[in-house]
């Protein structure tokens, strides 16, 4: 990406405030039903989130599906409309901003999505897909914009030659590769990654990991990165966050968060990821959770969890635990924490 | 010794495309005992779920070419439709990865799970359904009387897993092939479907070939592991040496290439170069020569053979053959 553009883009961010700042944040979906398609409930995808991030970190964000993590990351960035709460980015409320400021912070933000099959359009070339975000924001045109699509292909590691290309020429790391290069070309601070290596083959991913830490370091960019698989993320983040039910139920720094669990939750997530040694793998202890994660919909009164949790109490029904401090940035919901 | 249960030999299955045969499984040979648990691992393409549908014979538009597949020394490749029909009824069962569009979304749950009863050993409807509640249960699903009158939709996904895996139990099988039986679930289901797997194999001694790309869940289920490459096993032996000392450079780039979740520092990821081979063009000599750090010249040009490398392993590599090591940073 030509670093002048890029820097010209990015205003300066170099005070202590978090670049991204969400308090409460709630994302419902309607539920209707009936001839008259009544809303009769809601989903809460995202049911009251407050999460800091810091210029330059990577936070990971895991759970299982449905526990809300994409909806998190897509209403960030404002892909959808937050039910309530605020987002703050680079001190600016973005929660209801529309038009041209909006437009302005889009050019700041970007999304790397899961599957490179789906998030290509099959009838463009890839010139025209990486090409589309400078069109939109009319950012280069012509022979400018024709060199800043071959820079960019350089940049994630493809020959400029395949700007004449059209997707299905490509295998799937390739077209994640494509799909990395479309989200860098308006030279944003913030990309939302969401799960963008779950679909690629094992021998892929390393790659893909790769090219997203250089690309960080290179252009100075803060991610968020949605998944599930808890070592890849272990691998990235600086902090992690943990979602269960629309709500993080853990924050803490990445090492912190895997050698001293608090939340039962992110306890037996961690005792549930298969470790490549069998000699380890014998000798585990498990915590093999019961049931399946409950409805979004009509979610259990108090904590979340407590359906599905080993060390639940009769307490745990009546409040919601908040997120408390454990000391040193690390945050834990939960009335009767892992030791 | 007494013969293996199942054991297949140099089998051959190929689809014929338009751009070309593509040689899915290319001279696969390994072999199961009752009670054992094998892993064959893979990325797509390599030709690991073809293998286990050849088995099953389920593998069209695929031909089987050549090969032998030899259950209680009865070659399958050889019996008619119907008495296949029969051995997938009673003696092999296989789960699939994606329950939902392996089962039949108009029939109710319990109804399906008794199927193989009512076709296979001529049970009556009503006590077939008995049975097919009770296996519901035994593979965890709660209130199994109620839930047996749900359609799938009704199911997670993980309990649809359950009752698919209830399916392939129901006629105590003697061989159990779970093709990436937890690809499609969270870490939380993934580890009760396993410990299911576990159970069963402990309980009924279910011979278990479990098909997936994931190398944690191979450490924790499987005895024995089988790694494939471009429709060609690369290596093969027990799990505790494969993982410990990998003798053929896929195998052993791609251990170091993933992160861990016990990993202490931060370091960057070893990834392995290049891409998946194009099946329908696979490189000269060895399929994995293009990507290999290790290659010499004869990779190229020669197609290495399976042959004991080390005292436990079969590696398919003419550098771990001669006696080098494999090593680096």
């Amino acid at each position: 990406m030509p670093e002048a553009v890029h820097a010209q883009l990015k205003r300066a961010w170099t005070t202590s405030a978090p670049l991204l700042s969400v308090r409460g944040l709630k994302t419902w979906f309607p539920v209707s039903s009936g001839v008259l398609q009544r809303t009769v409930a809601h989903v809460r995808a995202v049911d009251g989130v407050d999460l800091d991030i810091k210029k330059g970190e990577t936070v990971g964000l895991v759970g299982e599906s449905g526990c809300g993590k994409s909806t998190l990351g897509r209403t960030i960035i404002r892909l959808l409309d937050p039910t309530a709460g605020t987002i703050e980015y680079m001190g600016e409320d973005i929660t209801h901003q529309r038009g041209s400021a909006m437009r302005a912070h889009r050019r700041d933000m970007a999304m790397i999505f899961q599957d490179p099959y789906a998030s290509l359009d099959p009838r463009q070339t890839v010139g025209d897909i990486i090409g589309e975000p400078l069109d939109i924001h009319k950012l280069a045109r012509g022979r400018e914009r024709q060199d800043r699509i071959y820079e960019l292909l350089q940049v994630v590691g493809m020959n400029p030659r395949f700007a004449d290309r059209y997707p299905h020429e490509f295998s799937g790391g390739q077209r994640q590769r494509i799909g990395i290069a479309r989200a860098l070309a308006v030279g944003p601070s913030f990309i939302v990654c969401d799960e963008p290596i779950s679909a690629l083959d094992v021998s892929i991913q390393a790659q893909i990991i790769n090219l997203l830490e250089n690309l960080q370091s290179k252009f100075d960019l803060t991610y968020l990165f949605i998944a599930h698989d808890l070592s890849v993320v272990k691998h990235i983040a600086n902090r992690v966050a943990v979602m269960y039910l629309g709500k993080i139920v853990e924050v803490a720094p990445g090492g912190q968060l895997y050698r001293r669990p608090r939340h039962p939750y992110t306890g037996s997530l961690l005792s549930a990821i298969p470790i490549p040694d069998p000699i380890i793998e014998r000798n585990r202890e498990r915590v093999i959770l019961q049931g399946d994660v409950a409805s979004p919909i009509n979610p259990p009164s108090g904590c979340r969890f407590r359906t599905r949790c080993p060390r639940a109490r009769p307490d745990c029904a009546e409040s919601e635990p908040p997120l408390e401090s454990f000391g040193d940035e690390h945050l834990a919901a939960c009335f009767h924490p892992l030791d | 010794m007494a013969r293996p249960l199942l054991e297949v030999h140099d089998l051959h299955t190929v689809f014929v495309t338009k751009n070309g045969n593509v040689k899915a499984v290319d001279g696969v040979s390994f072999e199961i005992n009752p009670g054992e648990t094998l892993g064959i691992v893979g990325e797509s393409g390599s030709g690991k779920s073809v293998t286990a549908l050849s088995v099953m014979r389920l593998q069209r538009p695929g031909k089987i070419l050549g090969g032998e597949v030899l259950f209680n020394g009865r070659d399958l490749t050889k019996v008619t439709e119907g008495e296949m029909r029969e051995i997938r009824g009673q003696d092999i069962a296989m789960i699939f990865q994606d329950p939902m569009t392996s089962m039949n979304p108009v029939f109710r749950t319990g109804w399906q799970v008794a199927e193989p009863l009512r076709l296979h050993h001529g049970v009556d409807k009503n006590k077939a359904m008995g049975l097919a509640v009770s296996m519901l249960g035994k593979v965890g699903i709660p209130t199994p009387e109620t839930r047996a009158r749900d359609y799938p939709h009704q199911f997670s996904g993980g309990m649809r897993q359950r009752a698919m895996i209830a399916m392939g139990l129901t006629t105590t099988p003697k061989v159990l092939i779970a093709d990436e039986p937890t690809t499609a679930l969270d870490v939380t289901i993934q580890a009760q479907i396993l410990d299911l797997l576990r159970n069963v194999n402990r309980e009924f001694g279910t011979a278990t070939i479990l098909i997936t790309h994931n190398l944690g869940v191979v450490a924790g289920m499987c005895e024995r592991v089988m790694v494939m490459y471009a429709g060609r096993v690369v290596e093969s032996g027990p799990t505790v040496d494969v993982f410990a000392h990998p003798k053929h450079p896929y195998t052993w780039s791609l251990l170091r290439s993933i992160p861990r979740l016990d990993a202490e520092r931060h370091e960057p990821l070893k990834p392995i170069d290049g891409l998946p081979p194009d099946l329908i063009d696979l490189p000269s000599g060895c399929a994995f020569h293009p990507r290999c750090q290790f290659k010499v010249e004869r990779c190229s040009r020669d197609t290495p053979v399976l042959n004991r490398v080390g005292e436990t392993q079969l590696a398919a590599c003419w550098v771990t053959q001669s006696g080098v090591e494999l090593k680096g940073a």
